[in-house]
């Protein structure tokens, strides 16, 4: 069976690390960085970027638009 | 670019291209950000983005049209379905939309909101509905729920004082004018896709002339509440939802 793999790309200008995509994600693969950015926001990255899948849930709420998801079948 | 999935031929989810790359000047986790997105992204299907005029409130939104790549005009405090009247009748085939927020559409801007709705005017009207005036500092607004503290009845709101929070878009469901009227939320993924279809009905109604839709979007205002993102939208399933359940009102 073709397995999906996922990653995500962050615009760490814009985001504002809210939060909202960590606790959105069901396969737990966000988490809220210790660096912040120009504007002194956190922002988030992949922690876990193996378990990534593509679903995009992450995109959809985020408020700032700054995810994008990609997707590939392997 | 090591990592072979993040090519261009991947990618499954971008913010809109209709959507400016302007960085909002919302608090973080605000959501108005959220549907600003869905808005920018149904245009963006629809193809209307030189044939669609949307009219801005005052309150948080007022600088939308710095966001959303469309024409816009700005109205009065509470009378952006009295200007989008003019806006929809002057330009019949364009999409009308207007955005507000409960201040401006529930307050200030009632008797417009109620007349244009009875009309029937050809608008979408999307209203973000969290319980309190966001842009002046969290004050009490028509819509703030009883025992809800806000900075202007810091112990709750009390009925025999106060009054009692107003469900105005069970209201504008009861007038003719109205074609559909929804009440949805954008706190998770499966809300944003529904709020989507449902500003995407909206909007398909406006330029079918099927009468006014109604968007209200039950929203957080994580600063106004003084609550983390995360915390406004558990606190707004378990406080908002049994006062503004979700769903559809009206469908016609």
């Amino acid at each position: 069976m073709a397995k999906i793999k996922g990653a995500i790309v962050v615009d760490t200008a814009r985001c504002k690390g809210c939060d909202i995509c960590v606790t959105s994600c069901p396969f737990d693969v966000l988490r809220m960085s210790r660096e912040v950015n120009e504007k002194g926001y956190t922002y988030s990255y992949m922690l876990n970027p193996d378990n990534c899948t593509g679903c995009a849930s992450c995109g959809l709420v985020c408020p700032d638009g700054c995810i994008k998801v990609y997707k590939l079948k392997v | 670019m090591s990592n072979p999935i993040i090519q261009p031929e991947n990618l499954v989810y971008d913010k809109s291209a209709v959507l400016t790359d302007n960085v909002m000047h919302y608090c973080p986790g605000c959501s108005h950000g959220t549907v600003h997105r869905i808005v920018a992204e149904v245009i963006e299907e629809m193809g209307l983005q030189d044939q669609t005029i949307g009219v801005a409130p005052v309150g948080c939104a007022v600088f939308i049209y710095n966001y959303i790549n469309v024409d816009f005009a700005e109205s009065a405090h509470g009378r952006a379905p009295a200007i989008a009247t003019a806006i929809k009748r002057l330009n019949p085939d364009k999409l009308v939309f207007t955005y507000q927020g409960d201040g401006d559409l529930a307050a200030i801007g009632t008797a417009e909101t109620i007349h244009a709705c009875n009309r029937g005017e050809n608008i979408a009207i999307i209203f973000i509905n969290n319980g309190i005036y966001g842009m002046t500092g969290g004050q009490m607004a028509p819509t703030t729920l009883l025992g809800m503290k806000s900075s202007t009845c810091p112990t709750g709101r009390e009925p025999h004082l106060n009054g009692y929070p107003l469900k105005i878009t069970d209201m504008l469901a009861l007038t003719e004018g109205t074609c559909y009227v929804t009440r949805q939320s954008v706190h998770t993924p499966s809300s944003v896709k529904k709020t989507k279809r449902a500003i995407r009905k909206a909007f398909d109604n406006s330029l079918q002339g099927k009468g006014t839709s109604v968007v209200e979007v039950v929203s957080t205002c994580n600063s106004g509440w003084k609550m983390t993102p995360v915390e406004a939208n558990r606190w707004m399933e378990e406080n908002m939802f049994p006062f503004y359940p979700l769903g559809d009102l009206k469908d016609r």
